[in-house]
Order: structure tokens, then sequence, then C-alpha cells
């Protein structure tokens, strides 16, 4: 179903956005002038969280009731004590920078790369133990970051004891038991950024996202540092795909019903961290991979910067909206599956995550 | 009895108290303020209990140097200024 209810976490505040007589507005401000790195849109109930990062006084969550009329600061996840001489990134919260439930649990990933649980739809917290002890955990660095970093969170509707997560520089891991044991699920991805002998180990991957379709679990996508990847079974395997104008990116939205269509925001490169030619589009296949298709109709294409980090593009319910928000503030809406974008604002703060609901 | 003060830029966030306590220590002092209101304590020490790295403690107008053990000495008259460094955030 069409829904008709967005959020932007910004720089600056939480925008709730609303879409009324066929287009997109502003419709609340939370949080203004503070950063919102992540939020978990309200359930039935309208119950919400948003995950503030403070720069000076740390990463702060805050919980609401009623679909984000009135918040109240509820425990952000913290580390345990760590154990003197404990290698790896010191065992504090950086940012929560993925909120997801899967049946009764709120899950949360961060950074430095802990995962933690809430049974209590986030009032309190407790930090996976088994894949905080994983050994190969300290083979985990980061990608854009200091610390290694959480950002993708796929439960399996099948299961709610399943999950698959994607770290940068981390891989993808798999449990099948709610967390108590897990496994790699990498296979496939290549990491150029490694020496060669080295570029197909799992645990270095650096999946900028990674995002299930609904309806078709089995099937994963992943907008990879070094291209796109597909899965069609359950991420036991990985296969590369080619898109014009690029294959780098961020962000990528799995279309909820087909296992075939998926949306992808390029840009030049790694290195090169710009809309190619200037000219900002989304690529779309619908066919599994084999093709893609370049979206303009709507977008800017003269002199445009503007960059989608890994969750600013989503897509609804229905598969037919999208929206996009960028790193200098536009935010774009689609009903029509990407075919045309509508600018719902060109100067918003920068946009880190995009969800309806 | 030390004064221990926060600055103003928290209040839009938590309740800061305005502390006089006998600790002969920072921790200790600190520890007085969070009693008054235990969420201020997130907001100034991080998950291992250390100061957190954009938050700076000025003593009798010289800089806190024990910044994950907080032992430096509080005196009787001391004034404990807990303020946001300008180096981040």
């Amino acid at each position: 179903m069409s829904q008709d209810r967005a959020w932007a976490a910004t720089r600056k505040g939480l925008f709730e956005l609303r879409r009324r007589g066929g287009s997109w507005q502003v419709e609340n401000i939370s949080f203004l002038a503070e950063p919102v790195s992540m939020l978990l849109p309200p359930d039935a109930s309208g119950r919400m969280l948003a995950a503030l990062n403070l720069g000076h006084f740390g990463t702060k969550l805050h919980a609401s009731d009623d679909a984000g009329k009135t918040w109240r600061e509820v425990a952000a996840p913290s580390y345990p004590p760590q154990p003197e001489g404990a290698e790896g990134p010191e065992w504090k919260l950086l940012q929560i920078w993925s909120l997801e439930r899967a049946g009764d649990t709120v899950w949360a990933g961060t950074i430095p790369g802990g995962l933690f649980a809430s049974r209590d739809g986030g009032e309190t917290w407790q930090i996976n133990e088994p894949l905080w002890n994983e050994p190969k955990r300290l083979g985990w660095f980061g990608g854009g970051n200091d610390a290694p970093a959480m950002h993708s969170i796929c439960p399996d509707p099948r299961n709610p004891a399943e999950l698959l997560l994607g770290i940068s520089c981390g891989g993808a891991w798999r449990t099948t038991d709610g967390g108590q044991t897990w496994g790699l699920r990498a296979k496939g991805m290549r990491a150029e950024f490694m020496p060669p002998e080295q570029a197909g180990e799992e645990n270095v991957q650096d999946p900028h996202l990674i995002a299930r379709c609904r309806d078709v679990p089995d099937v994963l996508w992943c907008q990879h540092h070094n291209g796109i990847f597909r899965s069609a079974d359950n991420g036991a395997s990985w296969t590369e795909l080619t898109a014009k104008p690029s294959s780098f990116g961020f962000a990528v939205a799995a279309h909820p019903g087909n296992g075939d269509t998926a949306w992808f925001v390029p840009a030049v490169k790694d290195e090169r961290r710009i809309p190619v030619d200037g000219a900002l589009c989304v690529t779309r296949t619908r066919d599994g991979g084999k093709t893609f298709e370049a979206l303009r109709t709507g977008l800017p294409q003269q002199h445009c910067y503007d960059l989608i980090f890994r969750h600013g593009l989503a897509v609804d319910d229905s598969g037919e909206q999208l929206v996009m928000g960028s790193t200098t503030g536009g935010l774009w809406a689609s009903t029509d599956a990407g075919d045309s974008w509508q600018t719902v604002s060109a100067h918003l703060p920068p946009i880190y995550a995009v969800k309806f609901g | 009895m030390a004064r221990i003060e926060f600055t103003p830029q928290l209040r839009r966030f938590v309740d800061t108290p305005v502390v006089d306590t006998a600790a002969a220590v920072l921790r200790e002092g600190l520890d007085a303020a969070f009693e008054f209101n235990p969420k201020l304590r997130g907001y100034i020490l991080d998950d291992q209990g250390h100061l957190r790295h954009n938050v700076v403690i000025f003593i009798d107008g010289r800089r806190a140097r024990d910044l994950r053990g907080l032992t430096d000495p509080l005196g009787p008259d001391s004034r404990v200024h807990v303020l946001q460094a300008l180096s981040g955030g």
C-alpha cells in the first residue's frame, strides 16, 4: 500500500514529511539544530526512536509514543567495561547507524561495530556478546569512519530470529538463532582496497548498504565500495553486477514485492564522489541486475554535486514511491517507481537517512 | 566546599545542578552531581567512565589533567567548570 508519511534524519533535525494532494511537504520538525543520525519509524502504536549524535556530549536516544509529536530521552546503548589490554577499537559508542525491528526485538547497529538488542521497545539495551566476542571482529576496520560501522540490519520476514548485517569494513554476517551464533555471508564480494590475494576475504568487505526484498527474502542487494552485488540465496553467494553510468555509490533500495527490481544512486567513483558529469540520476534494474536504466526526469542535470549517503534512499511498501535525500540538503520524491521525480526541497540540512512509515 | 558548575549549553538537554561538595578528587565531585541527575553522566563521561573527548573541565582555572581516571584533586574552595571544548562537535 502506498504510504503518505516519510522522515528525513538530518544534520539539523528530524523532519516529518507528509504527502498531501499529491505533493510532499515538511509537516513537523523535531530536535531542530541537532544531528539525527538514524530513526526507527513509528509502529502501529506510534512508538518510534530517534538517535542523536551530539558532537560534544555523545550519542543519545529518544523515544516517542505518539509518532514523533513528543519525545523523551531513553538509555542509549552502552558498551560494557573494556578489559585491560583488549585489542581493537575502544569500547565506546560513537554513533547509532542502524535501527530495525524483528519480532519483539529492536536491533541497533553502531560505530564501533557493536550490535545491541532491546526487548522493551528501546528503553534498555544489551550488547550482542557472541558477535562482539567473535575473534574475527578484530579483523574489521573503519571505512569512511575511523572505526568499524554497522549500517545494515536486514531481518528475514520468514523468521524473526534471523538477521543479516552489513558492516564497513567487516563484510556481511548472519544469525538464524536470534544472535546466539553468527557466520560470515559475503562470499563473492570483492575488495580492491586490499592486497590482491585478500580481495576475496569475506571479513574485510565494505558493503556500503545491504537491502532485502521483503516478499522474496532470499534476494539481497548490496551497494559495495567496489560495485553492485546481488544474492539470490540469502547471502550464501553474491554476484557482481555492472551499472551505467557507474557502479559506485552508497545507497540501495530493494523493491518490496519484486526480487528483480532495485534502485541505486551512482557517483563517479571512490576517489571522485560526485554525480557523473554533475548530473544526478537513479539507476534501476527490473531484471535482477542484467540491465540498468538511468532515471533522470526531474533531477538536476547541471552542476549538481549532491551525494546520496547510504541511508538516503528509501522505497515504500507499494514499491511505487521513493524518497531520496542528499548531502547538500536536496530532497526528491517519486510516485512512479523512479521514472520521474519532484523536488520536495532544495535546501534542507544535509540528509543522513530517509524512511517511510 | 568545592563548587561544580556545568555549561549552560547543556540545559537544552538535561538539568544541570550547581553542586557544592566536600569531595577531594574530581570524580567524586562529578559523582555528586550525577547523583542529583543521573542522566547528566552520559553527557560528561563516555561508556568507560572517561571524560568525553570534547568536554573540558577547569579546576581553579587550570584544565583537569587526568581525563580517564579523573583523579585531579579538589581543594575546599575549588571552583570547577565543566564546559564544552572548542575542539570538536
